[in-house]
């Protein structure tokens, strides 16, 4: 017999960066008991690496924007395959979720009359993201963490679920283990939210820390969830190439949104080369408009840099191959030159960009107030995700819910820099809401103690197996694959022999062998965390493959050009009754008349 | 290629010893890096707390060589590689195992400082009207990651352990974030003068010296905290008009 601490909640959140905060301060505001179970240390997930904003269309810089607008940007930027009920709601909503932050205590940077200060990013039309510096993530989540310990939530920190529980088809609860000393919990829960991330971690260069192994999608995916959009995987444009040590780490959006400016290694802005044709009418065609747009001409039409990241990744791919990358395999991201432009130049950039300053001084021994960056392509987030009800973020088992990153349905093909901070806000509060309902009138719900034991005995194999594989060589392997073959640019038979890798390392990951005890053993929770990433690395390719076309972040060598069939449909991904993976097409929801025209009027 | 050899901590609660592990060194190599090729490759069960890898989240905090720092952002260029770099957890809070410590006291803390109040909305829309200059004073201390860094190094609670009655560095950063909010309302001076010690603090500045986000604790946040609760209790003046209000909250 296993043994293992009981908790009896209404509402379990299991994730705590933006999504799972805000969804537990709601879900208790409206009475319920909630618990959060998060990996790391409160305050530590990957929103706190947010740098750029939050998207929410306040208008305080540009009275043109509001909502409509933001609307209309988002279902570009995901080349209309985004849910357009969530799109809707998250650009009304999202204003509200920002000055409630305000009221718990945020403090954004002003506008000269003292509201909220806004800035450009790619693919808004209008300066649109509440910011502080560079450091947005921080103020969001300590924001929220700090409103959120005061509400009666129980914080269950370094805890890992390995397991969804289900009575019958609904939710039960979930079986976790404590990192720190290896203890195991059972959570009793009618309804539990999913705010888990991404899986950044199934690539090797990624912005992402180790946390991010999809853990919400293959808890989803066991317990009989629908994903769906798994193909669409952001590689944000800019992370840092060089030194090796630092590769993959973040370099914000925002330097560009001051008027940073991408080169090659000849000097060119090859942006200006390759202007898709559906933002050419909003996209500056000469650097001097592109510049007087950053500094906020309202006349000026928006500079190529900051066109959406699906479309900046591939040129700077582009130029790499071509031979026309920087001296490390990247290209320049420039900020240094606007001096050219500005008085004090070096004081504006350490102020709009400090954290951007710090890291590049100290990580990279460059100033990038006299020199520029050399960046490239790094993997930043999953688009794709669990399929969820747009009101509700109500998954396809009842009681449990996704929001955030975990969850699908609002970036479509290419999610818009900014508009996950406000997802996180937005959606985190629904799930939040609606789960708190859900578990109210619901009957009590009872785990099958055979499934818990079945658990325990499953997570504890890895110490019984003494010839099996280091579980951080497999996690290496499976990275290796999942970056050779299944990333920026893919081919179908490139798609098969990563599955076909997967199949050797899912073997290998079984019987994966750790040392030591259950007391904080990181080699024990890479073993546990390799079944996630495969799921997750599985999912991807397999929708990588059944979308045979090119189409926001998925970009298919064999098939390099939009086909509109599947402009109609989301792959999505299901477990089969005999345990293998299903993948379908599925037509998109229907877009309603209003939001139609209002896509229309914004063309 | 160049090696270099990391002397670390291994060990529980129980007791424990520096055992060498020698590693390549890349260019560009942080301490964190060579952390990482040692769990992968000699450690699997070495334990240690990350996330970012870039100075944001304050999860890595560690002793090199007897400083405290962010061992993400501590570059091998830094130290001196002929002999064995030491690294080890943090002295001043509870072994777990490793490099990985109990931090529960400073989350237990936190909930103990009143929260946030702001006054009420300056417009009708519920909105608050501020100046860039009244928020990057606050910014300075919101800038804190959390990395406790502050309170290992900060004799009060690691020479004289006195964690029930000092709330240490960086709950005092906290505290002035909320006093000196531009919108907050709420009075703290009461606890911060009882139970949360400010006094214990004799301005010897270690804490402002090892802030890897450079926040000038002492004199930015303490001091003034120090001040705003001296000019409540200690100011005569103050004292005589409490005696004839009978107000003391001040």
């Amino acid at each position: 017999m296993a043994e293992y601490q009981t908790h009896e909640h209404e509402v379990l959140v299991i994730g705590a960066g933006g999504a799972g905060l805000r969804a537990a301060i709601e879900a208790s505001a409206l009475g319920a008991k909630v618990a959060v179970v998060c990996k790391s240390l409160l305050g530590k997930a990957h929103t706190v690496m947010a740098e750029g904003g939050i998207a929410a269309a306040l208008a305080n810089v540009d009275d043109r924007d509001n909502w409509k607008v933001h609307f209309a940007d988002t279902m570009r930027g995901g080349q209309y395959l985004n849910n357009p009920r969530m799109a809707q709601l998250h650009a009304q909503e999202a204003p509200a979720r920002v000055r409630e932050l305000e009221a718990w205590g945020a403090l954004f940077d002003r506008t000269p009359d003292g509201r909220i200060l806004q800035r450009n990013f790619g693919g808004h039309k209008y300066p649109r993201l509440a910011h502080v510096g560079d450091r947005t993530g921080l103020e969001m989540i300590r924001t929220l963490q700090d409103h959120g310990i005061h509400r009666g939530i129980d914080f269950f920190m370094e805890c890992t679920v390995l397991r969804l529980l289900k009575d019958g088809g609904r939710i039960a609860g979930a079986f976790a283990y404590d990192r720190e000393r290896g203890f195991f919990h059972l959570f009793r829960a009618p309804a539990i939210v999913l705010a888990t991330g991404g899986a950044g971690r199934a690539y090797q260069i990624t912005s992402n820390s180790w946390e991010y192994t999809g853990d919400g999608l293959a808890l989803a995916y066991e317990a009989g969830a629908t994903l769906m959009d798994m193909e669409f995987v952001q590689f944000h444009p800019t992370g840092m190439v060089w030194p090796p040590s630092v590769r993959g780490i973040l370099v914000t959006e925002g330097v560009r949104g001051e008027g940073g400016i991408l080169l090659n290694k000849d000097g060119r802005r090859f942006l200006f080369d390759d202007i898709p044709e559906n933002y050419r009418a909003q996209t500056a065609d000469n650097e001097e408009e592109g510049w007087r747009y950053t500094q906020g001409d309202k006349n000026a039409r928006r500079p190529p840099e900051l066109l959406t990241r699906d479309h900046v990744a591939r040129c700077i791919v582009r130029e790499i191959r071509e031979g026309r990358g920087s001296p490390h395999g990247g290209v320049f991201l420039d900020i240094s030159w606007i001096k050219r432009k500005l008085p004090n130049a070096a004081e504006y950039i350490k102020r709009k960009l400090p954290s951007m300053y710090h890291q590049f001084k100290q990580l990279a021994d460059i100033d990038i107030t006299a020199e520029p960056m050399e960046v490239g392509p790094t993997t930043h987030y999953m688009m794709g995700g669990v399929r969820v009800n747009a009101e509700t973020q109500m998954s396809d088992v009842p009681g449990l819910f996704a929001a955030g990153e975990c969850a699908a349905g609002l970036h479509g093909a290419n999610r818009l820099g900014g508009n996950s901070l406000s997802d996180l806000l937005v959606f985190g509060k629904r799930a939040g809401e609606y789960a708190a309902r859900f578990a109210q009138q619901s009957r009590p719900a009872t785990p099958d103690p055979e499934e818990v034991e079945a658990v325990a005995r499953q997570a504890l194999a890895p110490f019984e197996s003494y010839s099996g594989d280091n579980p951080y060589q497999v996690q290496r392997e499976l990275q290796e694959v999942m970056q050779n073959w299944v990333g920026i640019v893919r081919r179908e038979e490139e798609l098969h022999r990563a599955l076909e890798a997967l199949g050797r390392l899912k073997e290998r990951a079984k019987r994966a062998s750790v040392t030591g005890n259950r007391e904080y053993n990181p080699g024990w929770h890479t073993a546990l965390d390799l079944h996630s990433l495969l799921v997750v690395s599985e999912a991807i390719a397999r929708s990588a493959i059944e979308r045979k076309e090119s189409r926001g972040a998925h970009f298919r060598d064999d098939y390099p050009s939009q086909d509109p069939a599947f402009g109609r449909v989301n792959v999505v991904v299901r477990k089969g009754a005999d345990g293998t993976m299903q993948v379908t097409r599925e037509p998109l929801p229907p877009m309603p008349a209003e939001l139609q025209q209002i896509i229309e009027e914004m063309k | 290629m160049a090696k270099a050899t990391f002397r670390i901590w291994r060990g529980d609660a129980k007791g424990g010893r520096f055992e060498d592990y020698t590693t390549e060194v890349v260019p560009g190599m942080v301490v964190l890096d060579a952390i990482h090729e040692i769990q992968a490759t000699q450690a699997n069960d070495l334990a240690v707390r990350w996330n970012c890898k870039a100075g944001k989240c304050g999860s890595c905090s560690a002793e090199i060589n007897g400083l405290p720092r962010l061992m993400c952002m501590t570059r091998l260029s830094q130290l001196s590689l002929d002999k064995p770099v030491t690294v080890e957890p943090m002295r001043s809070f509870p072994l777990i195992k490793d490099l990985a410590t109990d931090l529960s006291w400073n989350f237990r803390l936190k909930g103990s400082i009143k929260p946030f109040k702001p006054r009420p909305p300056d417009a009708p829309d519920g909105t608050w009207r501020m100046d860039q200059a009244d928020v990057d004073r606050v910014q300075e201390f919101r800038k804190c990651i959390e990395c406790f860094l502050c309170q290992d190094v900060c004799h009060v609670l690691r020479d004289h352990q006195l964690f029930d009655e000092f709330i240490g560095p960086r709950f005092l950063v906290h505290a002035a974030s909320l006093e000196m909010h531009p919108l907050d309302i709420e009075d703290r001076r009461e606890e911060l003068r009882k139970a949360q010690g400010i006094g214990y603090c004799n301005i010897t500045k270690c804490c402002t010296k090892v802030c890897p986000e450079e926040i000038k604790i002492t004199d930015n946040a303490i001091i003034p905290l120090k001040e705003r609760v001296v000019d409540q209790f200690y100011d005569p003046l103050a004292r005589l008009l409490r005696v004839f209000r009978g107000n003391r909250s001040g």
